[in-house]
């Protein structure tokens, strides 16, 4: 519940229109039978959204007291024995659950380092394209892979860098053979995180050249005539614009550490074993939907989303103590 | 790309502009660069204009040889060993082969039926929702906004999910694909700080007239949320249309396989594709098989975002950033 009480001034903060808590007319002078009255239609409106909220999001929280059962799908939740911290117990005892937390958190530092900073980077110049046609057209086409389907972007790697690939068959002409990316455990980390480049690092660009584009040209200006050269202007006027988007993002991007490209690895899991593409989410997958150990991995999912809830929040605070505005604030 | 190049042109620019190195210059500097910016160097030009080719040609050049390769015929792929790089001899058999019915044909269907029930009824959700939490200081504003918020945070988990589609008895229907994920928490707040940007005053009038919420919402709301509601609308139909993990948790049933589901199985992972001819290999020249057909089945998984994606682009940066910069 703690992570209740703050989030909701980020929704009036996002509201960029009118300032919420001021505009709003004083709650308590008129009744709630007489508000309810007069806002019937804003609850109908938003009834269908809460139910279906309700039912898909909120009673699989409920659900997760199966991991502290011996979960039977034959006997059903209501029925089946509550067994303690028995599952908790076997997960921090499991190495294979030790080697996904450790290969997930290895995935997250590797593209935190190689995947985070090519967005600025392309926005940075994509910036600097002046000619607003030929601008808007590069935009068009890098934001288009963050459209695809993980099985195209996987698939279309294969084709090209896999053992039949466009690469493999022109090493092969040239005398090389037994290239084949797809299926190689120690280039898995590059591969997958070119994927997610490609597919997204275009789309990326989106928020930084929106923040570049508030940037008022006067400080350029004033800057120049001030004797600041391209690199010093880059340097005090144009990255201390990004900071903020830059700090949000790394905040969301800690929040979602224990998350790595679920579909995009379960796409390759098989390809290239276990040992390097075996993550977080997949273990859950495959040891309680795949091998029916139900309660075992209920208990790994809940410990992962609580971590990760844990992370956003400590994530935040500290954007808070470094003097940004981070996702939300205290109300 | 350093500031060097100052030196070599005249500061001030107005004697003769004609000579050949003041329209060297202007030609440099473009049209649109601002008076205060240095001029450019041609090195630092060439290298930019070399990177954007590069980064463009990254984009493109595989969807070509995807495309290319889908309208080949066997040959040019023996030739090649493996994706066409070089137009050969084109034909379009491989289509005709998975669109006259099968596996593939009926996967596209399933697919778009999805797409299209999917995206009406999370839009339509979404934008009730977002007008209904547009009003702060409305009936229970802070307690329902929290039942959405919370959900950003923290996901229920996969176990639990499939634990209760599977108790309502939604294993191989098609709305386990669709209601798990019908609302987006993310979504519905795009679209309600946008509502909320609406100037008041407008909406006000409406009320003196005599307008309710539901009125306000369709005549005045959503004719000046055009651009959001397509943005979303977007991001809703590109996630049933590209969703595969779902179908693999919830349908069993390989003939009702969404269009994704059926590339991962037949074209990724190379299972043979029953009586289509993916997967198969068939010498025979001119024949279509393998390559070409699963190609083309990429293609088709690919056309409907590209049909779609250049109608809403240039909505991006007006409906996502209201979104994207919550904070």
């Amino acid at each position: 519940m703690s992570a209740a009480t703050s989030p909701v001034s980020t929704s009036s903060r996002a509201a960029a229109g009118p300032p919420s808590s001021a505009s709003s007319p004083p709650r308590h002078k008129v009744p709630w039978t007489t508000r309810l009255k007069r806002d019937r239609s804003l609850l109908i409106m938003v009834a269908p959204a809460v139910l279906l909220l309700a039912v898909f999001a909120y009673v699989p929280m409920l659900g997760n007291v199966v991991a502290w059962q011996d979960y039977s799908p034959y006997v059903g939740i209501l029925q089946s024995p509550f067994v303690g911290w028995a599952n908790f117990e076997r997960i921090f005892t499991n190495p294979l659950f030790l080697d996904a937390v450790l290969n997930t958190l290895i995935i997250t530092a590797f593209q935190l380092v190689f995947f985070f900073p090519v967005p600025i980077v392309l926005a940075l110049l994509l910036n600097s394209v002046l000619t607003p046609g030929l601008r808007t057209t590069i935009q068009s086409i890098v934001y288009l892979p963050h459209f695809f389907s993980w099985v195209i972007v996987v698939t279309i790697f294969q084709q090209i860098f896999g053992g039949a690939g466009l690469v493999a068959s022109r090493l092969r002409e040239a005398g090389y053979s037994g290239f084949d990316l797809m299926t190689n455990p120690d280039t898995f980390l590059l591969l997958i995180t070119a994927q997610s480049v490609w597919k997204d690092a275009g789309w990326g660009i989106i928020i930084f050249l929106a923040a570049l584009a508030t940037v008022d040209p006067q400080l350029y200006e004033a800057s120049v005539v001030d004797g600041a050269g391209r690199w010093r202007r880059m340097w005090h006027v144009t990255l201390p614009a990004l900071r903020p988007v830059i700090i949000l993002l790394l905040i969301l991007r800690l929040g979602d550490a224990l998350t790595v490209g679920f579909e995009q690895l379960i796409l390759q899991r098989g390809a290239v074993g276990t040992e390097v593409a075996e993550v977080l989410d997949t273990f859950v997958y495959y040891q309680g939907v795949v091998n029916g150990d139900w309660a075992f991995a209920a208990a790994a999912g809940l410990v992962k989303g609580l971590v990760s809830l844990a992370l956003v929040l400590g994530a935040n605070k500290l954007a808070h103590l470094v003097g940004e505005a981070g996702v939300y604030q205290k109300a | 790309m350093t500031a060097q190049t100052e030196k070599h042109t005249p500061t001030p620019p107005t004697p003769r502009p004609s000579t050949r190195s003041a329209r060297y210059r202007a030609l440099l500097r473009g049209k649109n660069r601002p008076v205060w910016e240095e001029d450019p160097s041609p090195l630092g030009l060439l290298v930019k204009g070399v990177a954007l080719l590069l980064i463009v040609g990254t984009v493109l050049y595989p969807l070509y040889t995807v495309v290319l390769t889908s309208l080949s015929t066997q040959a040019d792929i023996t030739r090649s060993g493996g994706l066409v790089t070089v137009p050969g001899s084109l034909s379009l058999s491989a289509y005709t082969q998975i669109l006259s019915g099968g596996i593939v044909t009926r996967a596209t269907i399933v697919s778009i039926g999805i797409t299209v029930v999917g995206t009406v009824l999370s839009t339509t959700v979404s934008v009730l929702a977002a007008y209904g939490l547009s009003r702060p200081g409305s009936f229970a504003h802070r307690p329902i906004l929290f039942v959405f918020l919370i959900t950003m945070f923290f996901g229920a988990g996969l176990i639990p999910t499939y634990l209760l589609v599977s108790n309502l008895g939604l294993i191989n229907s098609y709305w386990s694909l669709i209601l798990p994920g019908a609302v987006s928490a993310f979504n519905v707040l795009i679209l309600r700080a946008f509502f909320m940007g609406i100037d008041r005053s407008i909406m006000d009038a409406a009320r003196i007239d005599g307008a309710g919420d539901w009125r306000i919402l369709g005549q005045i709301v959503l004719p000046m949320s055009k651009a959001v509601v397509a943005v979303v609308a977007l991001f809703y139909g590109v996630g049933y249309w590209n969703a595969f993990f779902n179908a693999m948790l919830y349908i069993n049933d390989n003939a009702k396989w969404p269009l994704q589901l059926v590339l991962r199985s037949y074209v990724l992972q190379g299972v043979t594709l029953p009586g289509s001819g993916v997967g198969q290999v068939d010498l025979d020249d001119g024949a279509v098989t393998g390559l070409p057909v699963k190609m083309a089945v990429m293609v088709l998984a690919i056309i409907p975002i590209l049909v779609v994606y250049p109608m809403v682009q240039r909505h991006f940066t007006k409906g996502v950033i209201f979104g994207a910069i919550k904070g």
